[in-house]
C-alpha cells in the first residue's frame, strides 16, 4: 500500500478519527471533516493533516477541502445518508478514484452496491463474526449439549 | 395518481391537501410521531410514522405502485436517498427532492434524481419581479433549458399594432398564445398585436433577453 496518498475523511467521531490517526501517521495526506468542532479533540497530538469544519453534503465544503485532488475518500459519519451522499458525489462529480461509505442498514447497502458505490456495513460483519463464534462455541462444547 | 411524500411542515401539509383536493391518492410519510397524528386527522391522506429513507418503510407506505415519489425533508442526503431507494428499489417512475442547499440541485440531477431549489426558484421570481412588472415568468421547462413567459404589451411595445409575420424575432422564439379581453387565440403570421394583449412566449435562455427587448422595446 502506498502511504503517500491524499485521503479525505468524512465524520471525526470513533471511526473516523481513529482511521485519520493511523492513515495520518502512516504518512499519508489527510483531511478531516466534521460539522462539530469539537470532535476534532478525538484527533491525536502527531496528527499532521487538515481540520475542516463543516457539513460535507454541501459542495463548498467540499470544495474546500480539495476533494477534486483526493485519491481516496472514506464517509464515516453515524448517518447513512450522508455517507451514502458524499459518496457518490466524491465519485460521480469529483471523480475520486477510491471511494468507501459506511453504511449501517444492510437494506440500504444492497441499493448502493448496484450504484458501483463501496460500502462497508458494520451490522453484516459484525453480526456475521458473532455468527461464527456462536457456531464455533456450539461445536467446541458439543459434548455438554442436552 | 399515487404520489408519496416525504417529509414536514406546512409545505407538506399544504402540498398534500392540494394533491388530495385534485384527486391523487396521497401517503405521507413522516418520522415524527405527534405530526402524524395531527396530519392524519386533517388531511384525507394516509399517514405512514417512520424514516422514509428505510426501505421498509417505502414498502409499507406502498411504495411498490407509486407514481411519484417527493421529498421534502430539511435534509438534503435524506431527500436524495429515499428518491434513490423509491427509484431503484421499488421502480417508481418519477422522483423529486427538494435541495435546502441550491448547489444540490444540480447534484441531484447529476446522480438522477431530478432536484429543486425553493431558495433558488423564489429568488428569481423576486428578481423578475422587481426588474420588471409587466413581465412573468411563468414556468421553466426541460430543467430550465425552455422559458415560458407572458408579457403584457402596453401603448409603448414596439410591436403594437404590426402583423405577427413583421416582427423580427430570434432563433427558437415563439409566440405561443395570445390573450386579448380573456379569450386565447393561438396566433399565425396575419394576427396582428395590440396594446394589453397578454403574449405567452417560448424562448430558450440564450435568446431570452433579446426576445423580451423586441417585445417590450429597450426598456430591460
Amino acid at each position: 500500500m502506498r502511504n503517500n496518498r491524499f485521503i479525505v475523511i468524512v465524520g471525526c467521531g470513533r471511526l473516523g478519527s481513529h482511521l485519520a490517526n493511523h492513515l495520518s501517521r502512516a504518512g499519508n495526506s489527510v483531511v478531516v471533516i466534521d460539522r462539530d468542532e469539537p470532535t476534532f479533540n478525538e484527533l491525536s497530538p502527531d496528527f499532521s493533516g487538515f481540520r475542516v469544519h463543516g457539513d460535507a453534503t454541501q459542495m463548498d465544503v467540499l470544495k474546500g477541502a480539495k476533494i477534486n485532488k483526493a485519491d481516496v475518500l472514506i464517509a464515516t459519519t453515524h448517518e447513512d445518508n450522508v455517507n451514502l451522499m458524499v459518496a457518490q458525489v466524491a465519485r460521480k462529480i469529483f471523480g475520486v478514484p477510491h471511494v468507501l461509505a459506511r453504511v449501517f442498514d444492510p437494506k440500504r447497502e444492497e441499493v448502493y452496491v448496484q450504484l458501483g458505490i463501496d460500502t462497508i456495513c458494520p451490522t453484516s460483519v459484525a453480526s456475521e463474526m458473532f455468527l461464527r463464534a456462536v457456531a464455533n462455541g456450539a461445536t467446541e462444547r458439543e459434548g455438554a449439549q442436552s | 395518481m399515487k404520489v408519496l411524500i416525504v417529509g414536514g411542515g406546512k409545505t407538506l401539509y399544504f402540498l398534500s391537501r392540494n394533491f388530495a383536493a385534485r384527486g391523487y391518492q396521497v401517503v405521507i410519510i413522516n418520522r415524527n410521531r405527534e405530526e402524524c397524528v395531527q396530519l392524519a386527522r386533517q388531511l384525507s391522506a394516509t399517514v405512514v410514522c417512520g424514516d422514509g429513507s428505510d426501505a421498509g418503510i417505502l414498502k409499507e407506505a406502498g411504495a411498490m405502485g407509486a407514481d411519484a415519489i417527493l421529498a421534502i425533508t430539511p435534509n438534503d442526503q435524506d431527500n436524495l436517498v429515499i428518491c434513490q431507494l423509491a427509484s431503484l428499489k421499488f421502480g417508481v417512475p418519477r422522483t423529486v427532492a427538494l435541495a435546502n442547499d441550491p448547489d444540490n440541485a444540480e447534484v441531484f440531477e447529476k446522480l438522477g434524481v431530478s432536484g429543486f431549489s425553493t431558495t433558488r426558484i423564489v429568488g428569481s421570481l423576486i428578481e423578475q419581479r422587481a426588474s420588471l412588472e409587466q413581465i412573468t415568468n411563468l414556468l421553466p421547462v426541460g430543467e430550465g433549458r425552455v422559458n415560458v413567459t407572458e408579457i403584457i404589451l402596453d401603448d409603448d411595445s414596439p410591436v403594437v399594432g404590426k402583423l405577427l409575420k413583421d416582427i423580427n424575432l430570434p432563433e427558437n422564439a415563439l409566440v405561443a398564445v395570445v390573450i386579448r379581453d380573456n379569450r386565447p387565440i393561438v396566433p399565425r403570421g396575419t394576427n396582428d398585436l395590440l396594446a394589453g394583449d397578454r403574449v405567452v412566449l417560448i424562448t430558450l435562455p440564450e435568446n431570452h433577453g433579446p426576445v423580451l427587448k423586441a417585445f417590450t422595446g429597450e426598456r430591460i
